[in-house]
């Protein structure tokens, strides 16, 4: 018997009772497209990790920060100055594997107001154009400042959407998008002009909500005007790059450091340093030899740490794995369950077809030959059901995508169609097994006096 | 040498630690074109003779070789190729598959030995004629009348021209009318050489067999061999065997 004849009696049989082989073949989609839909979602969360890490800068980019001296140095802590911008100087000069080295200060408690308007935020710092490149910010209306805004410590600013959207309103208020460049703002007593906006951020999802409801008429808020808490996006960094104001460091240096009202020393201590370094792979060394570096111009105070993205990117891979990993186990054990279901239908099925199996067996059927057809008849069911089962896994992911509130578009990758599509098989052929040998066995006598 | 050749052969059953002979020392001989009944009532052990005669039980003790061929040493694979190629089965039920039409049912021994579909297709259109039901090949078994499935089932025992029929109470579950129709069928079968075994319990079915076999207990009680006696039928058109 040839394996096109085993396999079209399996395909008979299976369409002999069709209710009950999609029943069985239910349990096999059921655990496919859930494995798939599964392995979609987590792709999805890691893709929009992925994509947060870059929007901050991505692997290479290292702060460097204050931090408390260590015990044996707290003597010397009246010594300490901090980051200054002589370390800012000192690493552009003597730290070749940092490819980038950008100061920021951050600049606290300014009111912003225009009109009668008012913004907050936490990210309006002092720092070069170069912040640009590293913090991977693009500009999309009007320009950033440049070196001689800098050198003169001009009065302006780059703002991020979010700024605009609390001074001058936001898009779904005004009938056209404001582009301010060439606005006035005040911040803290301070008139600014703004000269440049940064695009937009938002993460896949973010723009796919706002599109969507850019196409629904909006449901109109009874009562006065209000806003919600916590508003916006769920994605921290997106919210934080919108909520970004620069200005040259010159100019915040000298118009906001006095305003402070607070010592130099003090006062230094607001500058972050970011350094980028070239290749990742360079990371140990760079960071080595802007330590070398900063330990010199820092007389050997450590009051100094350095931070990377490393942790997030290992905590990344590591929530990847965990939900992969729990997301597998139950789309498995619902994949098992739709074999137990085929293997409990194939017994049921051999109980039935005990006279065909001693027939066959009487017109010259080996063992081999019924165990080869029975396993056929349940890889087959399996099969079918594994290719519906990614059918259906699209509109599953759809649906998943439209009810739950993730961040992230599942995207259903081919290793994991394949991966669930093969194991499906497996099952199948798995709970073939059992059923195939007990009918195999049949004697062909009592088989076929089986009542 | 003879078809058949069966020498002591004994088939012994354990049933709860009690020794059941259903076959006791059987020696028995069928030359090649030889129309036999075995009859015997139930429990005689007619039907464990049948089985071991048509491979698919194989004896506990004794020698049996069939066309040449040492049976009771035979392999289950062996004798499954031996059941195909050498063997056909007329059950009393008939044992069509009800999901098949009959032309697959036909077809379906063919599928076992590895014959291309274009082969099957036209033996088993041939062996159809030969029962006069190659206007019914695309109707399932459920919609025939049991002649009419009787006769599918002894289309699909001859299809792979084997060398030995064994029909099993082929007229049991039929009417009497309809049961003389397929007694008329294995006797024009016989007339064209074919060896068939009928067992059954019924004496009159046996009459139409120029040889009888009678079991009673495991053993074989009488032969009664019409031609040997000169009584052989004038209407019978059985050839005289080869001697």
């Amino acid at each position: 018997m040839n394996l096109w004849n085993a396999v079209s009696i399996g395909l008979k049989e299976i369409w002999a009772h069709k209710f009950r082989s999609f029943l069985t073949m239910l349990g096999i989609i059921l655990g496919v497209s859930s494995l798939v839909a599964m392995s979609a979602m987590v792709k999805g969360m890691e893709n929009g990790l992925k994509e947060a890490l870059i929007q901050i800068g991505g692997l290479q980019k290292i702060r460097i920060i204050d931090q408390d001296l260590p015990q044996t140095q707290l003597h010397l802590a009246d010594q300490a100055v901090g980051n200054t911008m002589d370390d800012v100087y000192a690493l552009q000069r003597s730290a070749p594997l940092v490819q980038l080295v950008t100061p920021e200060m951050r600049l606290r408690n300014l009111t912003i107001t225009r009109g009668g308007k008012t913004a907050d935020t936490w990210m309006i710092c002092g720092t070069w154009p170069s912040a640009l490149e590293m913090n991977q910010h693009v500009v999309e209306h009007g320009r950033m400042f440049n070196e001689i805004d800098d050198e003169n410590a001009r009065n302006v600013c780059v703002i991020g959407t979010a700024m605009r959207d609390a001074l001058f309103g936001s898009p779904e208020e005004t009938v056209e998008p404001v582009i301010p460049i060439g606005e006035q703002i005040n911040i803290s007593g301070q008139l600014f002009t703004i000269i440049g906006m940064f695009q937009h951020y938002e993460s896949e999802q973010e723009k796919k909500i706002r599109e969507l409801r850019a196409r629904e008429p909006k449901a109109k808020r009874e009562g006065p005007a209000r806003q919600s808490f916590g508003r916006g996006g769920p994605n921290f960094v997106y919210r934080m790059k919108n909520n970004t104001i620069y200005m040259p460091m010159n100019t915040a240096w000298l118009k906001f450091r006095a305003s402070m009202g607070s010592n130099s020393a003090a006062a230094s201590r607001e500058l972050t340093v970011n350094v980028r370094v070239n290749d990742i792979e360079q990371l140990n060394p760079a960071l080595q030899q802007a330590r070398n570096v900063l330990m010199s111009t820092h007389k050997g105070i450590e009051d100094f740490n350095f931070m990377t993205q490393e942790d997030w990117a290992e905590n990344i891979t590591v929530a990847i794995r965990n939900a992969r990993l729990s997301g597998g186990i139950i789309a498995g054990i619902s994949l098992l369950v739709g074999g137990i279901g085929i293997m409990n239908i194939m017994l049921a099925s051999i109980t039935e077809r005990v006279r065909e199996v001693g027939l066959r067996k009487a017109v010259g059927a080996t063992g081999p030959d019924i165990f080869i057809q029975v396993l056929i008849e349940s890889t087959v069911i399996a099969f079918i059901g594994g290719l519906a089962g990614l059918a259906a896994s699209q509109g599953l992911v759809k649906v998943l995508g439209f009810m739950s509130p993730t961040d992230n578009t599942p995207i259903i990758t081919a290793t994991a169609m394949l991966v669930a599509f093969s194991s499906s098989v497996a099952v199948g052929v798995f709970a073939g097994l059992f059923p195939a040998v007990k009918a195999s066995r049949l004697h062909p006598i009592q088989a076929l006096r089986y009542e | 040498m003879p078809l058949v050749e069966l020498r002591h052969v004994s088939k012994i059953y354990h049933l709860g630690g009690e020794e059941i002979r259903a076959l006791d020392d059987v020696s028995l001989d069928i030359e090649a074109g030889e129309f036999i009944s075995i009859i015997g009532p139930s429990g005689s052990g007619k039907s464990t003779l049948m089985h071991i005669l048509g491979c698919l039980d194989s004896p506990t003790r004794g020698e049996f070789t069939l066309d040449g061929i040492r049976i009771h040493e035979a392999s289950p694979r062996q004798l499954a190729s031996i059941r195909n190629q050498k063997i056909g089965f007329v059950f009393q039920f008939f044992n069509l598959l009800p999901k098949l039409n009959v032309l697959q049912n036909v077809e379906l021994p063919m599928i076992y030995s590895g014959v291309s579909s274009r082969e099957r297709r036209e033996r088993a259109v041939n062996a159809l004629k030969m029962v006069n039901l190659e206007n019914r090949m695309k109707h399932r078994p459920m919609q025939l009348s049991g002649g009419q499935q009787q006769r599918v089932a002894i289309a699909r025992a001859l299809v792979n021209n084997p060398r030995l029929v064994f029909a099993d109470e082929p007229t049991g579950n039929l009417d009497s009318h309809t049961g003389e129709a397929i007694l008329a069928l294995f006797r024009s079968l016989s007339g064209q050489g074919r060896t068939i075994a009928l067992v059954t319990h019924d004496p009159e079915i046996a009459a139409v067999t120029p040889r009888r076999i009678e079991i009673r207990d495991g053993k074989i009680s009488a032969q009664v061999d019409a031609r040997l006696a000169g009584l052989d039928r004038p209407t019978s058109a059985v050839p005289a065997p080869p001697p």
